[in-house]
């Protein structure tokens, strides 16, 4: 029987061919030994594959084929922002004159980069009402964790010890309450009302000496505005302690609401979110960390600064309570760039629209959802720039799980919503359309999702065994965890 | 309306689902006082103006010649990598936490551990972290937690390891009340000094990193460090370069039974300067140690149907599960990294990978060579070194690099901040990508500014 | 509702413990935590020698959705551990009352009477 030729059967290593080679690429060999002691060498090659050009090109070509991705479809993706990330941002960003740049090498000869990052930094202060922002977090959960670190290194360099404890409300998302661990913090959750705000009688409860601050989103994880901040703000510094902003959701307010005027003494952005850089299939990502005045000496670096012409990093001796660097040079400067652009593009009016139109894409989402049938977990409030609706009538009475659902969407050329995430919500999807969807493609999901409940109803292991249209069905998690195979072994 | 679909009769008809009369009165819900007024940012551009700015940037910066190293390495970058990667299904896809939906993603990802760990000669890798020194500070803290025979937490943590790792290090794990005790080196050769272990033995070591090759760019000596840690119960975590492992004996192979844990900054592997970032870090371990693994982890596994998957798996570790007793609080990887690293190492395979290695090796040792005969000049360590080296002048660094400059070349990094006791150092690094012309460019400036002083 | 032999002392974290004649207590967890869990895919036990408080976390039964802490329902110190586990982790699936985690020899035997039976264990179950 003929072999499938299709790259999308194999491995790149069952592609491998003894002596092949991408020879355009493969240097002359020089004969020379290395002037390096033979025990410290390498015997055996690593096995690494032996494939032309062509069948490199051919095989990841094809694999690419095999994603769901903004570019190729709608993706609902609640908490994760899956707006279109513009090519500009990615052409500009990839010119040679920002590329070719070393990072240690960016002071003297890397004066645009700087500019940029410059301007970058003031344009997020403006936008979330923060005195200083550093740019050199790699990722969310490494600015939440430099927003922890500083939240620390205030209280200890006031000698404040025994603030131990941070507040994370029950909502939240899980990178929250590891910073907090991680920042060496006990974590203390804080319940939600039935409204989706924090409960406020709870927080009276739990704050004290002993409290380092809070963890908030706002709108939060549940996809609705906490009318209570200012509250809460208040409890939290009267206690002593500070307020940090998660600012995963921050698409929802963007240019309309700054989370320096809610209170919050420290922020972090997520790039990939508000900011349209790409997700990439897992990243990267950048998450820049906004101070006000209190924190401003704890800020990580570096942190671009400008003299007369000239832009440069301030240094360890300029800032010594720094908390210090989290990554080895200046940070995603490919990420800081793309971002950069993109605001240039969108100024404030553009901002505004972020704001405007994903919450009337949500808003109008969920009131077609509504109508097809389908239970909101908050039916009183307005949704922010994301919802929730929750299956559990359906699980209860069909068997038929959130999960099933997406698995369904998928049959439909919907990247799934967020399924299962906020924990609170049993059965629950988060669903958040994002700006730059068009009513077109809402109608085309709501009734996606009408025809799937009907299916549910009358025909319901059309969902339990979906996904049916793609390159693989349901597949064995309990074996990829109980029979780890992580990496490939040649016979 | 940059992005921003919906035209007027859009707007019209979805306000009138919603029965609201406007837009605004979606934002009924946030209290006045808290709307802020018009923000102060520079006006909106459209494309061609905005790219008019950039190139404007773009062309400020001035493009040495690099011979610097450091951390981060400039090599032939194949057109390809960047082509493929630039894909919208690569580019602008998810997290695959719908593993159906992102089988392609899954699948170069399951290749590029199979890459990393043979490379390394682990058993398995994780999906990658941000970047080298952040994989040293989960590799240190993974160390910690998978030590159970120690409970001293302290991590003997080398001075020939890279001062900026050490320094990121410190700020991730210092809440976490670990010890990071230094270990000197020796002068001449420029490597860590064997008897300053003595001085631990026989004590509560957590870990002991063993960079290879070092921040000088000289070889350890993996073996009998290797052996110490073992003999000692701390765990070995080897800090390498993934260019130089095509080329060196990989952690898996050191000493007698190997290190445990292998990281390092993924850089070289088909990822532009771009400035310092985004990179990308690299995690490997002993099967023994799998569930202590933070990041991301694909596994290969079954449908319903029986055909072959990939899917994310042991994810209860993770931050998304675990929560507060999370490994980590990671929860990107370096997705679009990772597979340009992939398909470089594709590209290059064996054999490439090593010639890459091996003509970066030469062009340093010809640098070096030209270098030392300077008069005023000498070769700071006498260890066997790989891509990168050490030298000194007579005259101060910031003029010999100021000067080099001048002239269009990056001339390397200076180590007086972090190393004052070598006086004035330079660590200059050359790879593939310079010529023969290039080495007796810099050669022959050094020798002109060192004469004229 | 799943099974909950009578004879067993149960923890409201969901473990189940079982006093020995020598007083050694084996500690394990509940068939409806199990069934919460679904299929378990690694055990994480304590290492033998090891010395607990009660409502110490001292294991970690992971499955592919959650990982769960099990916290030791006595004080004492760890004397043995089921290594059967980590080769078939769905022993516990299959039979959470005989697939035990590990056993303690209890400092303090009445520790035990602070535990519920059956009846309580139930009650306070089905309202989670």
């Amino acid at each position: 029987m003929a072999e499938d030729v299709r790259a999308d059967k194999m491995l790149i290593f069952d592609r491998s061919r003894r002596g092949r080679a991408a020879y355009a690429q493969l240097l002359p060999e020089t004969g020379e030994s290395p002037a390096i002691p033979d025990h410290l060498l390498r015997k055996t090659p690593p096995a690494l594959p032996e494939v032309s050009e062509l069948d490199a090109v051919r095989h990841y070509t094809r694999l690419s084929q095999q994603n769901y991705s903004i570019d190729t479809q709608f993706y609902p993706l609640g908490s994760c922002t899956m707006k279109y990330n513009p090519k500009v941002c990615h052409n500009l960003a990839s010119l040679p004159g920002f590329l070719n740049i070393h990072p240690l090498g960016l002071e003297r000869a890397g004066q645009g980069i700087l500019a940029c990052l410059y301007e970058l930094q003031e344009i997020l202060g403006e936008i979330t009402g923060m005195a200083g922002v550093s740019l050199a977090c790699a990722a969310g959960a490494q600015g939440e964790f430099a927003g922890v670190a500083m939240i620390r290194a205030y209280h200890r360099l006031r000698d404040d010890l025994a603030r131990t404890e941070m507040l994370v409300p029950d909502a939240a998302h899980g990178t929250n309450p590891a910073s907090a661990s991680m920042g060496g913090f006990r974590v203390r959750e804080v319940a939600t009302d039935s409204d989706g705000n924090v409960d406020v009688a709870a927080l009276e409860q739990a704050v004290g000496p002993q409290t380092a601050g809070i963890m908030l989103t706002n709108p939060s994880t549940l996809g609705v505005f906490d009318q209570h901040i200012q509250a809460i703000a208040d409890i939290v510094h009267r206690a002593g302690g500070l307020l940090y902003y998660d600012g995963a959701n921050l698409n929802a307010i963007a240019g309309k609401v700054r989370p320096g005027d809610m209170g919050f003494d420290v922020i972090h952005l997520n790039l990939h979110k508000t900011f349209s850089t790409p997700h990439g299939g897992g990243g990267p990502g950048a998450g820049p960390v906004g101070v006000n005045d209190k924190l401003l000496p704890f800020l990580p670096l570096p942190v671009v600064v400008k003299d007369g012409l000239r832009y440069r990093m301030l240094t360890e001796t300029e800032r010594p309570h720094s908390i210090g660097h989290l990554v080895t040079f200046a940070g995603n400067i490919g990420v800081l760039l793309r971002a950069y652009v993109y605001v240039r593009v969108l100024g404030y009016e553009g901002l505004k629209r972020v704001a405007e139109f994903s919450t009337l894409n949500a808003n109008y989402l969920l009131k077609k959802l509504i109508e097809a049938g389908f239970e909101p977990a908050f039916s009183q409030r307005r949704a922010a720039h994301e919802f929730i609706i929750t299956l559990k009538r359906l699980a209860k009475e069909r068997h038929v799980t959130a999960l099933d659902f997406a698995k369904r969407l998928l049959d439909y050329g919907v990247h799934a919503p967020t399924v299962y995430f906020p924990l609170l919500i049993p059965e629950c999807l988060l669903i958040e359309p994002t700006e730059t969807e068009s009513k077109e493609t809402l109608d085309a999901f709501a009734q996606a999702m009408a025809a799937i409940l009907k299916e549910a109803e009358t025909a319901p292991d059309r969902l339990k065994n979906a996904p049916h249209s793609l390159p693989v069905r349901r597949l064995d998690e309990v074996r990829a965890a109980r029979q780890p195979d992580l990496a490939y072994k040649s016979e | 309306m940059p992005f921003v679909p919906h035209t007027e009769d859009d707007i019209r008809e979805m306000l009138a689902t919603l029965g609201a009369a406007s837009i605004e009165a979606l934002f009924d819900e946030i209290p006045a006082e808290l709307r802020c007024g018009a923000l102060d940012l520079p006006p909106a551009l459209k494309e061609m103006e905005v790219a008019r700015l950039m190139h404007a940037r773009a062309g400020q910066n001035r493009p040495l010649l690099c011979f610097a190293g450091a951390g981060a390495y400039e090599h032939h970058i194949p057109a390809a990598v960047w082509a493929v990667v630039s894909r919208g299904e690569f580019y602008s896809a998810y997290t695959p936490y719908q593993a159906e939906a992102s089988q392609g993603t899954l699948q170069v990802l399951y290749e590029y551990q199979s890459m990393m760990a043979s490379l390394t000669a682990m058993d398995v890798s994780n999906a990658s972290l941000y970047d080298g020194a952040t994989s040293l500070a989960e590799a240190v803290l993974m160390a910690v937690r998978t030590n159970r025979k120690s409970h001293s937490r302290r991590i003997l943590m080398p001075k020939t390891v890279h001062p900026f790792y050490r320094r990121v290090v410190e700020t991730i794990v210092g809440s976490q009340a670990l010890e990071l005790i230094e270990l000197p080196y020796d002068a001449k050769i420029g490597r860590i000094d064997p008897g300053s272990l003595e001085l631990h033995s026989g004590t509560d070591i957590a870990a002991l990193v063993i960079p290879q090759v070092n921040f000088f760019g000289i070889l350890e000596a993996v073996d009998e460090l290797t052996d110490w840690a073992s003999a000692n119960g701390a765990v070995a975590i080897a800090l390498v370069n993934p260019i130089a492992l095509a080329l060196l004996k990989p952690p898996g192979e050191w000493g007698k039974s190997g290190a445990d844990i292998a990281c390092g900054e993924g850089q070289p592997l088909g990822i532009p300067l771009s400035g310092g970032g985004p990179y990308f870090g690299f995690l490997c371990c002993r099967k023994a140690h799998l569930h202590q693994l933070p990041g991301r982890l694909v596994g290969r596994t079954v449908d319903v149907d029986g055909k072959p998957g990939f899917t994310l798996t042991l994810q209860a570790r993770e931050q998304h599960i675990r929560r507060g007793r999370a490994t980590s609080n990671i929860c990107t990887n370096q997705g679009l990294m990772v597979t340009a690293a992939t398909i470089y190492m594709a590209l290059l395979g064996p054999e490439g990978l090593r010639r890459v290695a091996l003509q970066s090796h030469q062009n340093t040792l010809g640098l070096m060579s030209g270098l030392a005969a300077i008069d005023g000049v000498e070769r700071v360590f006498s260890g066997p070194f790989f891509h990168e080296a050490v030298f000194r002048t007579r005259r101060p660094t910031q003029k010999v690099m100021d000067g080099l400059a001048e002239r269009g070349i990056l001339g390397g990094y200076e180590l007086t901040r972090e190393y004052p006791e070598l006086g004035e150092a330079i660590l200059v690094c050359v790879t593939e990508t310079r010529t023969q012309e290039d080495i007796e460019a810099y050669v022959r400036e050094v020798k002109s500014l060192v004469s004229h002083g | 509702m799943s099974r909950l032999p009578d004879d067993l002392k149960y923890a409201k974290t969901h473990e189940w413990a079982k006093p020995e004649e020598d007083g050694n207590v084996r500690v394990g967890i509940s068939d409806y935590a199990q069934e919460q869990l679904g299929d378990v895919v690694y055990v994480e036990l304590p290492d033998v020698g090891r010395r607990v408080k009660a409502g110490e976390a001292c294991a970690v039964v992971e499955s592919v959705k959650a990982a769960s802490d099990i916290y030791s329902p006595v004080s004492g110190e760890i004397v043995e551990v089921n290594g059967a586990l980590s080769d078939a982790p769905e022993a516990i699936n299959q039979n959470a009352y005989a697939a035990w985690l590990f056993c303690v020899k209890a400092d303090d035997l009445s520790e035990l009477n602070t535990l519920l039976d059956a009846e309580a264990y139930k009650a306070g179950a089905e309202t989670d």
